[in-house]
């Protein structure tokens, strides 16, 4: 049973001693202790007891235990107590003298001391037990090693007499001793735990195990043992131990997280060891130093310092902050003060203001009219257009929400905005004019076509008859008779009014000019058949008339003037042989390079014929009634496509490749040049008033030329899509028209004023488009009835078509 | 003595202009601040006449500035403050790069500031040429108050952004000068006039900022241009409020924040969370009614009638437009858009609050009886009141374009909504679709017309009917005919009617017209084409339009019928 109490007490004291470490070390530091320690001088002893203890626990845990050893055998054999007590002081010797010190003179007023150290750590305990050992305490004050070896025989021995005897007298022990009979120290049990024995004792001698009773045992124990439930087993022995009350008091109040002590008061006033208060004297040994009563150097360098940055306005004050902040923020005044009066100064020059932006259409609401979403092909030309954004319709694809609340944001918000700063500050600016105004008002303002009539308006007859291109037609001057000239070599005449072929006449070659003879005496045609120029007599018409020409081209009139050698090689006259003159040639004209045009001269006895190829030798003029010819230029003016002679006056017109030049043939000068300002001429009519000459031209155009007002086109004509190939004038009427590639045959108005104040009216009435096409040619020649507003037009399909009103 | 030779581009267009590069050159300016300063000044680069001889010879493009301009630029105060900052970042980088804290902290406490009153007065000599360039300026401010402080961005430019858009708001809502408004995908688009100047602006969809790729937008170019934006701002709220007699900066008599409230808020932020709510009227100056537009009469002479007669006509619907909302009383519901709406219904006069968690600022609660209108965006409510329409937000901005009240009935909670459409489309110009529904808001024949398709089967469209007249048109001009026919079978005998081909007259007109077209100048003709082939692209979209809303209604008119097949 006594060892039983005193494994008891260990376990109590193992507990103090826990709490008192953990209460040491949140509560105080070991400063604190330290100065604990000096108040103790004054201050009551009991503290120093207690301070002592401190001071062992911050030893190692082996000292501890020895030291509780020793203090266990105080308890047991009274007089050595002193001894362990010694020897724990000799280890905070080496730590600290005033604990030396302090110790001492705990020994000296060891009496009252002990007392209340074991009133304030063990409960309850009797007097008597603690002095007993302070009888012997001052024996021996200094102790060996040597000495301390018999010592521990001897307690030994005491200790098992005390297991045995004691017993009564440690019922109540207090002291901080433990019963070690185990040697093996602080080490784990469990490495005991294969082994019969738990340790060695004092002897060396194995400590055997007690023996464990199986279940069954423990159960019975249980059962019958009502101390069962507080019986713990000390793992160093081995032995059942019954806590006592008070042990389970502590537990659980150590489990409640209370403080263990049960006498201690927590709410006790607190006692303020550190006062706020200055004390009259300082509590050090030593007097202030002097440099703690001088101003700092050092600190009158920064101060200056911060002085001079604050002067310097480097830092500022809290005020001086505010301000700042309040300064920072924008201040706005009255910048205008009248809602349209502008001060003085200095400004952009001309400045141009940005345009704003457009606004937004239907399409772009949340919720637009159904028409404006994109249906599947918009999309795909919206997504196909993804790489040139500038070319869609709209910048953004339409959608549509039933609500308002489920529109999302616009993803390209903030880009469209920055693009429209970039526009604002980098898109180079210009004023330009827009015009406001209807694109028909652009178109002049003509006169109606109805008030413009009669013009050829429909078709009337269609001549056919020719198996290829007519490239050339010319009427009678009683229009009655259409002449034509064809690439299938033939020469046809027509009657106007039945669309009846006449006459064919066989050529040589392919026609490519014919004009019927302006004289109406004279029943005569110009043919120009391949390189031959013939005169025919259509025999057609008057019977007189035709036998009448007969008679005056038979007789050749006698000239005696020599031909020139150049004429001569360029043209020759010849009569034509019997088989010819049946078909109705009355005079051939031999050339030497191909023919395109032959014209007459408005009285009927000249006309000119046209090589291109001739170079300075082009341009022929010959005689019928004196059967001579004569080259009027000796240079070449270039290509010569056209030529004609003016209606009244002595002159001849010639058109090469791109101007036209008007001679006089009387004077034998040049008179005018007109430019025409297109690359290719093709043919030429004549105003019958004279002063105005029509020009059409491969490059589409046609061109007016008033002669009297300059040299230069008085109007270009765009009517036309391709190459124009024939222009004609009416002779009676302000009409003209013209044909092309693109098979359109275009009727106008050019009225010509007497008053030459007055410029010319040109006004195009009516597109007639009934030619086919061959070849990509359309229509060749055009003609007008001499007499009628009718008009002919030839074409390459062969047929020949009269329009009349 | 031989006169020196002229060299070539020393005179001219080609003295005229300067490149980008050149004018670098002589302001000594890096390109970034070059960039500011144009920012800032409003210059842009000009158009030469003739690019080839403004550029010295050189082909190609480049950026042309007027050599006036740099000139105005050269005598620039502000240029000077911009080299400051080149010196001011020069430090900054030095102390940071040697670690002298103290020192980079005093720099950048002392940062150079740039001041550009005098700039909004050069570049805006008069208010009235400020408020016309007001446009980009709001809707650039409306963006950037909803802009978190980011690299370019500071948190002090978007916050005063915000302020001064709402500001700018309130003197709207008190000028009563708000015109029109649209619900785009975009945004809100509000048109005001002030001081007879029309001003757009757009505020985009309530919704938390969109981070953007690098390469698509600088920050830092539209900063600079808030930088300037803002100033001119404050300066234009600051004289719109003084000619209205309100305080500058917007205070409230009414509204003071109570005992309790006063000791716990900044007395700042609640005037600024008021300020935000829009919806308390500010404090004015003095009690005099701020001056009105002039009177009608007061500039008529000299007009012609008919164009007084219109100007009357809108001046008066413009009156009846400020009051529209008069009387009544709103209320938002929490997933209403909050600040267009009450915006819009405080400009015309109505009364509006919300939720009283969903912002400060409310001023009555929704089981108030006497509110008229309960502005919803959801299928359906469980509680509602009978006392008022619940009514869908379209019906808010509709109203305000139709310059009167619409009826409800299309627009209660749950219904589908007729189209949205845009009030900036101008009615006059030729050439352009207009949708059934616009044509139906412009005449009552039309809205008729409508009413009795929607409630009748045949809902062919509008163009069926407009055939149906011309088709109308016709018959009477047959009755017409048999009359006169009629007529002459009494007195003489049968005569055949010759009767023309109605085609054939319109073809030979068109084919007269084509041959004129062909005498267009040549001066003219390449304009004459393009504006040809631009009526004849719009006469082409009108058509697609047209044909797509044919399509449509034939498709719904099918369904419908199905319907009803379905329901029998």
């Amino acid at each position: 049973m006594g060892n039983k109490q005193k494994t008891e007490k260990n376990l109590k004291r193992r507990i103090v001693k826990e709490t008192a470490k953990l209460e040491s070390e949140s509560d105080q530091s070991d400063e604190e202790d330290f100065l604990n320690v000096v108040n103790n001088e004054e201050a009551d002893s009991s503290d120093g007891d207690e301070e002592i203890e401190d001071s062992e626990d911050e030893n190692n845990e082996f000292t501890e235990e020895e030291s509780e050893a020793d203090s266990d055998v105080l308890s047991a054999g009274g007089g050595e107590e002193e001894d362990a007590d010694e020897e724990s002081e000799d280890i905070d010797d080496s730590e600290d003298e005033e604990i030396d010190e302090e110790s001492e003179k705990d020994e000296s007023a060891s009496d009252q001391e002990d007392e209340s150290s074991g009133e304030e750590e063990l409960q309850n305990e009797s007097d008597k037990v603690k002095t007993k050992p302070k009888k012997g305490s001052a024996i021996e004050k200094t102790s060996d090693s040597s000495v301390e070896k018999t010592l521990n025989k001897s307690k030994t021995t005491i200790d098992s007499a005390s297991i045995a005897n004691v017993f009564h007298e440690y019922d109540h022990d207090t002291s901080d001793e433990e019963d070690i009979r185990n040697t093996v120290g602080n080490v784990p049990m469990n490495w005991y735990d294969e082994y019969k024995h738990l340790g060695y004792d004092w002897d060396g001698n194995q400590i055997i195990k007690p023996e464990t009773g199986d279940q069954l045992d423990a159960f019975l124990k249980k059962m019958e043992d009502p101390d069962f439930w507080r019986t713990v087993k000390d793992p160093q022995t081995g032995q059942n131990v019954v806590l006592s009350d008070q042990d389970i008091e502590l537990i659980k109040r150590i489990k409640a997280q209370k403080i263990p002590d049960v006498t201690f008061d927590e709410y006790a006033p607190w006692i303020e060891w550190f006062t706020s208060e200055v004390e009259q004297m300082p509590l050090r040994k030593f007097p202030e130093h002097k440099r703690s009563f001088l101003p700092s150097r050092h600190e009158a360098k920064q101060v200056s310092k911060l002085v001079h940055a604050l002067k310097m306005g480097w830092i500022k004050t809290r005020a001086e902050q505010a301000a700042l902040r309040a300064k920072k923020e924008p201040e706005f005044y009255m910048l205008w003060q009248t809602d349209d009066g502008a001060e003085d100064m200095r400004r952009i020059h001309k400045h141009i203001s940005a345009p704003k932006r457009l606004l937004p259409g239907h399409a772009e609401s949340y919720n637009p009219p159904p028409e404006y979403l994109f249906d599947a092909k918009e999309i795909k030309q919206w997504n196909k257009l993804k790489n040139a954004p500038w070319k869609r319709k709209l910048h953004f694809v339409p959608q549509k929400f039933d609500s308002l609340r489920k529109v999302p944001a616009y993803p390209r918000f903030i880009k469209e905005r920055f693009l429209r700063c970039l526009d604002l500050y980098l898109c180079p600016r210009a004023i330009k004019m827009k015009l406001n105004i209807e694109p028909e008002s652009l178109v002049p303002k003509l006169p109606s076509p109805k008030d413009l009539q009669p013009f050829p308006n429909v078709l009337a007859i269609e001549y056919k008859g020719h198996t290829d291109m007519v490239r050339s037609i010319s009427t009678d001057k009683s229009g009655q008779f259409l002449l034509s000239g064809s690439d299938d070599c033939t020469v046809k005449v027509w009657e106007v009014n039945t669309g009846r072929c006449v006459k064919t006449i066989v050529t040589d070659s392919v026609v490519r000019s014919v004009e019927w003879c302006p004289n109406a005496a004279l029943s005569l045609v110009l043919v120009a058949s391949g390189q031959e120029v013939m005169l025919i007599n259509p025999n057609v018409g008057d019977f007189v008339v035709s036998s009448k020409t007969d008679s005056v081209l038979r007789e050749v009139p006698k000239s005696d003037a020599a031909v020139p050698e150049r004429v001569r090689t360029t043209v020759q006259w010849a009569e034509p042989d019997e088989a010819r003159y049946d078909r109705g040639v009355r005079i051939s004209l031999q050339h030497f390079k191909e023919v395109t045009q032959v014209t007459w001269h408005g009285k009927g006895d000249y006309f000119a014929s046209v090589m291109p190829d001739g170079q300075n030798r082009s341009v022929i003029i010959s005689q019928i009634s004196r059967r001579r010819s004569q080259l009027p230029f000796t240079k070449s003016k270039g290509l010569v496509q056209c030529v004609l002679f003016h209606p009244t006056k002595p002159c001849l017109f010639v058109a090469t490749q791109r101007h036209v030049r008007i001679y006089d043939l009387v004077k034998q000068t040049l008179l005018k040049k007109l430019l025409t300002n297109s690359k290719w001429i093709s043919t030429m009519a004549v105003h019958p008033g004279g002063d105005n000459l029509l020009v059409g031209t491969y490059d589409r155009k046609m061109l007016w030329f008033d002669l009297d007002l300059s040299t230069k086109p008085y109007q270009t004509l765009r009517l036309h899509g391709t190459a124009v190939r024939g222009v004609a004038f009416h002779r009676r009427y302000p009409l003209f028209a013209s044909g092309s590639d693109d098979r359109s045959l275009i009727v106008s108005h050019g009225m010509v004023y007497n008053d030459l104040l007055q410029n010319p009216l040109i006004v195009p009435l009516k597109r007639l488009q009934d030619h086919d096409d061959f070849n990509d040619f359309g229509i060749f020649g055009v003609h007008f009835h001499p007499l009628q507003p009718w008009l002919f037009s030839s074409g390459a399909d062969g047929t020949i078509k009269l329009y009349s009103n | 003595m031989v006169s020196k030779r002229k060299k070539k581009y020393s005179t001219g267009e080609a003295a005229q202009f300067m490149t980008r590069k050149a004018a670098l050159k002589k302001l000594q300016l890096s390109l970034n601040d070059f960039r500011r300063l144009c920012i800032l000044k409003g210059i842009y680069p000009r158009e030469p006449r003739n690019r080839k001889r403004a550029q010295k010879g050189n082909t190609g493009i480049k950026t042309l500035y007027h050599v006036k301009d740099i000139q105005f630029l050269l005598h620039e105060p502000i240029i000077w403050k911009l080299r400051d900052y080149k010196i001011f970042n020069k430090k900054v980088g030095r102390a940071r790069a040697v670690r002298d804290f103290e020192k980079l902290h005093k720099y950048l406490n002392n940062h150079p500031t740039l001041k550009l009153d005098h700039i909004v007065k050069e570049r805006y000599p008069t208010f009235i040429d400020a408020l016309r360039d007001l446009d980009d300026c709001l809707t650039l401010c409306f963006l950037f108050s909803t802009f978190p402080s980011m690299a370019h961005v500071p948190r002090d430019q978007s916050a005063l952004c915000r302020r001064l858009s709402l500001e700018f708001l309130h003197a709207v809502i008190d000028a009563k000068a708000l015109r029109k408004v649209f619900i785009s995908i975009k945004g809100y688009y509000f048109q005001a006039e002030i001081k007879g100047q029309t001003i757009t602006w757009i505020v985009p969809h309530h919704f938390s900022f969109t981070p953007q790729s690098k390469a698509d937008v600088d920050f830092k170019i539209m900063s600079t241009f808030v930088e300037f934006y803002t100033v001119m701002l404050g300066f234009i709220n600051f004289r719109i409020y003084h000619s209205l007699n309100l305080i500058y900066p917007p205070r409230f008599s009414s509204v003071t924040p109570g005992e309790s409230e006063k000791l716990l808020v900044d007395e700042d932020v609640f005037v600024a969370e008021r300020v935000a709510a829009l919806n308390v009227s500010l404090s004015k100056s003095s009690n005099e009614a701020p001056e009105e537009d002039l009177d009608m009469d007061a500039f008529d002479a000299g007009d012609d009638a008919e164009k007084i007669e219109e100007a009357k006509k809108e001046a008066e619907q413009i009156k009846k437009l400020k009051t529209i909302f008069k009387g009544l009383k709103f209320f938002l519901n929490r997933e209403v858009p909050r600040e267009p709406l009450v915006f819009i219904i405080r400009c015309f006069g109505g009364e509006v609050s919300w939720d009283k968690t969903l912002f400060v600022g409310s001023t009555f609660d929704e089981n108030d009886e006497s509110i008229t209108h309960q502005i919803v965006d959801r299928p359906s409510m469980d509680k509602q009141f009978i006392s008022r329409y619940y009514v869908q937000p379209q019906w808010v901005f509709d109203s305000v374009n139709a310059r009167d009240l619409l009826p409800v009935n299309k627009y209660f909670m749950g219904e589908v909504l007729p189209p949205h459409l845009s009030p900036f489309i101008d009615k006059d110009r030729d050439q352009q679709y207009i949708p059934p529904e616009a044509r139906a808001l412009y005449d009552e024949n039309e809205l008729e017309q409508q009413h009795k398709m929607d409630e009748g089967e045949n809902s062919g469209g509008d163009d069926n009917a407009k055939e149906e007249e011309s088709g109308k048109e016709d018959e009477e001009e047959m009755e017409a005919d048999t009359a006169t026919k009629k007529k002459s079978k009494l007195s003489v005998s049968t005569g055949e009617v010759y009767k023309e081909v109605p085609w054939e007259k319109n073809r030979q007109e068109r084919q007269e017209f084509r041959l004129r077209e062909k005498m267009v100048k040549k001066k003219h003709r390449k304009l004459y084409k393009s504006m040809m082939e631009g009526k004849k692209g719009r006469a082409k979209e009108i058509w697609l339009l047209r044909k797509k809303r044919r399509l449509h209604d034939e498709e719904a008119a099918k369904e419908k019928k199905q319907k009803k097949v379905g329901k029998n």
